[in-house]
């Protein structure tokens, strides 16, 4: 096989991780867990839809310690992937590839996805009514 | 220097088949989700907490049911997509990748015509 001049990509084994690596894999790994976190939007849409035994279930198991910390990885997932999301998109019109412009726009959008989520749970408690 | 194989050129089947089609709907459906994720959140705040009688109302009226449903056809579009190309990257025998993609479209499909069913169900049933 004449390979042997194809270039070859960095084994991860042997790469330092960087921020442009790292927020890449977790833009993959946001988005495998977000399309698992649909099963909750499609159980509340269908319990609703059952009626009020099935949807209190649902609703009780959104306000256990287990749902609250499962939201809390979903929203913030969901701000990331957004965010990120975004930075693709921008990409993908040609822009924001220089090394400089690459780490400030990680940085933003790491920054925005923990402010969204802080500021989602906030306003999530006072709708509420408090804990 | 080409780096194509020497398989790959004897094989002439180019390396993407129907990719560029692809590409496009994953960032179309992306374009879709931006407004519609920022309108679901704030939905799902001023819900958060609600009785069943709440939610219904909240499901059922005529803005919301129609924007819940492209909210779960933009987002099982977008997500078969992703989940396809996972697939393809990390699953190197060729069976359980054909097997893992139809698996993960099925099931968008189940999911989404489940959870449009139930939008429409709620929305007429009142």
């Amino acid at each position: 096989m004449a390979t042997n001049n194809r270039p070859l990509s960095p084994h991860l084994q042997v790469y330092r991780p960087q921020l442009t690596s790292v927020l890449s894999i977790l833009h993959r790994a946001t988005g495998i867990g977000l399309a698992a976190g649909t099963l909750l939007l499609v159980w509340w849409l269908i319990a609703a839809a059952t009626g009020p035994t099935a949807f209190d279930l649902v609703q009780s198991f959104i306000g256990s310690l287990l749902g609250r910390l499962l939201l809390l990885a979903w929203s913030f997932a969901l701000f990331y992937h957004l965010c990120n999301g975004i930075r693709h998109l921008v990409w993908d019109t040609g822009r924001g590839f220089e090394l400089k412009t690459a780490y400030a726009s990680g940085w933003l959008v790491v920054i925005s996805a923990a402010v969204l989520t802080v500021i989602c749970w906030v306003a999530g408690y006072i709708s509420l009514g408090g804990v | 220097m080409s780096i194509r194989t020497p398989l790959g050129r004897a094989r002439g089947m180019g390396s993407a088949k129907t990719g560029t089609g692809h590409w496009w709907a994953q960032r179309v459906t992306a374009l879709a989700l931006i407004p519609l994720v920022i309108w679901f959140v704030i939905s799902m705040i001023i819900v958060t907490g609600a009785d069943h009688e709440a939610a219904l109302a909240f499901i059922g009226s005529p803005i919301n049911a129609v924007l819940l449903t492209l909210l779960i056809i933009a987002v099982f579009h977008h997500g078969q997509l992703g989940l396809q190309v996972v697939i393809e990257d990390y699953i190197q025998t060729k069976w359980l990748e054909v097997a893992l993609i139809l698996a993960v479209k099925g099931a968008a499909i189940f999911l989404g015509v489940a959870s449009v069913y139930a939008v429409i169900a709620i929305a007429l049933g009142g």
